[in-house]
């Protein structure tokens, strides 16, 4: 609570802050957006395939497929997983980042220059990542849609008017909305738990490394946590 | 003027501070000296506020910085400037952009006169040529000359120089103290040094300060030092035969 009283307080320079700000948005968010795009190409198409494989039977409707998949990425894989995945990428390289600064000496001495140094380091990472999540949550959605639709134009598996008819039957917008909500939730867990953990570091580099994988399991069990809370609140 | 009155600290009731005194002069280098795990670290850690003692005062030019407010003790900050053991510069920077930082953060001038001081300061410590290096790219000893750049960038009242010569060849140490002592001269500053480098104390220990135990065991000059009697300070010295040859000299001199 301390910490983030100290982060949460207004930039000493905003010219600095909003420095700070574009580079962590460079480094968080455009530098995994690579990834995000890979896992979700592939997990849409394998999620399209294993459905088809699975439920095909003369009596489901041929666009159901198509809907299941839709649903899967839009209220869980997009959101959920795939902050699971980037509290892995992205967590463990703002505690690290810190945990090294502060074995370091470096948040030592912007503390001496009398530079609020949990303000300067930790706010840019908590705005830029909420900023940036709800987006890659969105590419992530699309990513995977593009994948379910790769199955049918180069595996075949079914026609792609089938599948598109199913991705848009019975759509609610808010399932996508509820998405973005929950990621804004993750954002802030990942970058507030991976710089609290980063920024207590205390001995070497074996303690920025313990730092670094305690950031990772703690933030992936608070987004478990939260997802559950979230679902109820949103959808319940 | 640095002045310290009874400064006590401890950490789970272990005293490593034990009611220290001293004056710390400006214009001059003052040398904090002593054996691992002595205190002296932690003495500097309380005279930058990195930690707090439990007692004493702690008063830079007559203004008592524990009874400082927050608002206070940032503005005492902006007069301090500090060299640490490991550089401490920051990684993602250039070298111009490391001793630009200060500037960035709390000067009102324009970019060009910023980027105007910011070499300057590099001109002073012969590095001008390193500008758009980076930390990783630069030798153990043009990082210590880009650190105290960046610690005279905004013109600092008082320097302090933790171990500035830790992992440095003889050579290059000479000139990283020479280069503090001619500062501190230059801008008349309190130049506060932890070492326990020997050629250090024995070449710019103007005023020299032997912590034991947490204790000032002793202190004096460095002409002072070769006529010492602690037996203290002797063992920890002139702990090797070199050092012990030289002072035999350096007392034959006074003799003689």
């Amino acid at each position: 609570m301390i910490l983030m009283g100290r982060t949460f307080s207004r930039p000493e320079r905003m010219r600095m802050f909003f420095r700070q700000y574009l580079n962590e948005i460079e480094q968080l968010g455009v530098n995994s957006i690579g990834i995000v795009l890979l896992i979700s190409f592939f997990i849409g198409a394998v999620i399209t395939i294993q459905i088809k494989l699975n439920i095909e039977s003369p009596w489901m409707p041929r666009w159901t497929v198509g809907y299941v998949t839709r649903e899967i990425m839009l209220l869980e894989f997009s959101s959920s997983i795939m902050c699971l995945i980037l509290a892995g990428k992205v967590g463990s390289n703002i505690a690290s980042e810190l945990g090294t600064m502060r074995v370091t000496q470096q948040i030592d001495a912007l503390e001496i220059m009398g530079v609020n140094s949990a303000n300067y380091l930790i706010l840019p990472k908590i705005t830029a990542m909420v900023t940036t999540i709800p987006i890659l949550v969105t590419f992530s959605i699309f990513a995977g849609i593009i994948g379910a639709f790769a199955t049918c134009w180069f595996g075949g598996i079914m026609t792609a008017t089938n599948l598109e008819y199913g991705l848009q039957y019975m759509f609610v917008e808010w399932f996508v909305w509820c998405g973005i909500i929950k990621s804004l939730f993750f954002a802030f867990i990942i970058a507030s738990v991976s710089a609290f953990f980063g920024y207590n570091v205390e001995g070497g580099s074996i303690d920025v490394g313990k730092a670094s994988t305690n950031s990772v399991v703690s933030s992936s069990v608070l987004i478990l946590f939260a997802d559950l809370v979230l679902t109820k609140l949103l959808m319940g | 003027m640095i002045e310290i009155k009874e400064l006590y600290k401890s950490f789970d009731n272990k005293a490593v501070l034990k009611g220290i005194n001293a004056t710390f002069e400006n214009g001059k280098t003052n040398l904090i000296i002593g054996q691992s795990g002595s205190g002296k670290t932690v003495l500097m850690k309380c005279i930058v506020g990195l930690l707090i003692p439990e007692k004493g005062e702690l008063l830079y030019d007559s203004r008592n910085f524990l009874d400082m407010g927050k608002k206070e003790k940032k503005q005492l900050r902006r007069e301090m400037g500090m060299i640490f053991q490991s550089a401490a510069l920051f990684d993602s920077m250039s070298v111009l952009d490391n001793v630009m930082f200060p500037l960035n953060m709390f000067s009102n001038d324009t970019v060009r006169d910023r980027t105007k001081r910011a070499m300057f300061c590099l001109e002073r410590v012969n590095l001008t040529e390193a500008r758009d290096k980076f930390p990783g790219e630069i030798s153990g000893g043009m990082q210590k000359r880009v650190a105290i750049a960046r610690a005279i960038a905004l013109n600092p009242q008082y320097l302090f120089c933790d171990e500035p010569n830790s992992g440095l060849d003889p050579k290059t140490s000479l000139v990283i103290d020479e280069l503090i002592q001619d500062i501190t001269r230059e801008y008349n500053m309190t130049t506060i040094i932890n070492t326990h480098d020997m050629n250090s104390v024995l070449g710019i220990g103007e005023k020299i300060i032997y912590i034991y135990e947490g204790s000032k065991e002793w202190e004096g000059t460095k002409d002072d030092i070769f006529t010492a009697s602690n037996k203290r300070l002797n063992d920890f010295i002139f702990a090797s035969d070199l050092l012990r040859k030289v002072k035999d000299v350096e007392i034959q001199n006074i003799e003689g």
